[in-house]
């Protein structure tokens, strides 16, 4: 095996994987997470490969169960495979889904240098999904789920999640 | 080589499995909301990592074992974790002492585990690495958080450190499985980390104005299944549904 981050999805099957979504955060599409790494028509059947963001997301079960589900609803039969190689990386998250996150108010990762910075030297970098004052500090490194810290905003006072740099 | 291996994975995923049942224990008994929710996060990191390093044991034991059969139905002479992992959760600092004392090592082994000729240990550990990366994280700062606090917050930082001191050098100790598996490429010769751990600790010790401790006599024997009395009760608790009702699912 190599190591690549290119995915390899069929044309057809990209609109049926679309419509899955991430169950803890329901804006965000699997293709836009970048979990997908592979969906291939086989002999009629389908053979997908997502890979998790941590180890331990529980979210997993779900997705593999939901992308059978609407792949069956497309016509087709599949079997999904959990793979943990190349490891997932929040890189992989597309542009489109970042948007999705700020908009559903949670902050998309930054790169992984000022990510340490803000989580470590509580350096204000992070833009507040809902007012976008950057004067914003770490609460807990750790949120609502393994993958986000909990910042605040000093300006509109809300509490908000910032996704982690993977 | 295969019974090696087998053992040489539960060495290592054994570590994860008691550490994360141990932080699952303060679920809902953190000492504030976000430090409740960091140990349990990262108590579901491990298992999740567990979860990996079971499933391959269980491909390679090549029988009717399952993930949860190694999880759930061994002897307590049968785990093979490092006795630092099962201490209890005396406090607030001895959680954060036990997790920083473990995170610089599991760090380091699995930068290292990253190399390993066996390719899915490999994937597991690149997977694993950028976790732990989180973990020390949180815990170096609570160590410092502690130890730079008030008089009482050092103290008991200092007084889990001094504590938890005696069982650090097993890290470094090597089972028979072990050595087998670093000649054959597979594994991480932990001998080679130990200068580096104590460097580090050291370092973050200093930062957090706490004493290094200087006793020079360490506890081993939970890799050779010789554990503390923790560990029996830790796994009573673990054990529970398997034991009362045998083979039940959910």
């Amino acid at each position: 095996m190599i190591e690549t981050t290119d995915q390899n999805i069929e044309q057809v099957l990209i609109s049926v994987l679309e419509k899955v979504s991430d169950p803890e955060i329901p804006v965000l599409s699997i293709m836009d997470m970048g979990v997908v790494r592979s969906a291939l028509i086989i002999n009629g059947n389908v053979k997908v490969q997502i890979t998790p963001t941590y180890s331990g997301c529980p979210a997993m079960d779900v997705i593999g169960d939901d992308i059978k589900k609407a792949l069956k609803d497309a016509g087709y039969e599949s079997k999904v495979d959990l793979i943990l190689h190349p490891a997932w990386t929040t890189d992989w998250i597309t542009p489109r889904g970042r948007k999705a996150l700020e908009d559903y108010g949670i902050a998309p990762p930054l790169n992984p240098t000022a990510d340490k910075e803000v989580l470590l030297e509580e350096k204000r970098m992070v833009s507040c999904p809902n007012c976008k004052s950057t004067k914003t500090v770490v609460v807990s490194q750790f949120g609502s789920t393994a993958c986000k810290a909990l910042f605040k905003c000093e300006d509109c006072k809300e509490p908000f999640d910032y996704f982690k740099c993977l | 080589m295969k019974n090696n291996l087998y053992n040489y994975i539960l060495g290592i995923a054994d570590n994860s499995l008691i550490l994360g049942q141990r932080l699952g224990q303060l679920c809902g008994h953190g000492p504030s909301l976000e430090t409740d929710i960091a140990c349990t996060n990262i108590s579901l990191d491990l298992f999740g990592q567990v979860r990996s390093y079971f499933q391959y044991a269980a491909k390679i034991a090549g029988d009717q074992r399952t993930e949860d059969d190694i999880a759930m139905l061994r002897k307590e002479r049968d785990y093979k974790n490092v006795l630092l992992v099962e201490q209890p959760n005396t406090n607030f600092a001895f959680t954060i002492g036990r997790q920083f004392l473990f995170d610089v090592y599991h760090l380091a082994f699995l930068t290292e585990l990253q190399n390993s000729n066996d390719f899915t240990l490999s994937v597991i550990a690149k997977k694993c690495v950028k976790e732990v990366s989180y973990h020390l994280r949180f815990s170096s700062d609570w160590v410092k958080r502690l130890g730079n606090g008030t008089s009482v917050s050092k103290e008991k930082m200092q007084e889990a450190i001094s504590d938890l001191w005696t069982y650090t050098d097993e890290l470094f100790y090597q089972t028979n499985a072990d050595k087998e598996m670093v000649f054959e490429g597979v594994g991480v010769d932990v001998t080679k980390l130990k200068n580096n751990y104590y460097s580090h600790i050291n370092k973050i010790l200093l930062e957090a104005t706490l004493e290094i401790p200087e006793s020079k006599w360490f506890q081993t024997g939970g890799k050779e299944g010789i554990h503390t009395e923790h560990l029996g009760y830790l796994l009573s608790d673990l054990q529970y549904m398997q034991r009362t009702y045998p083979n039940m699912e959910w």
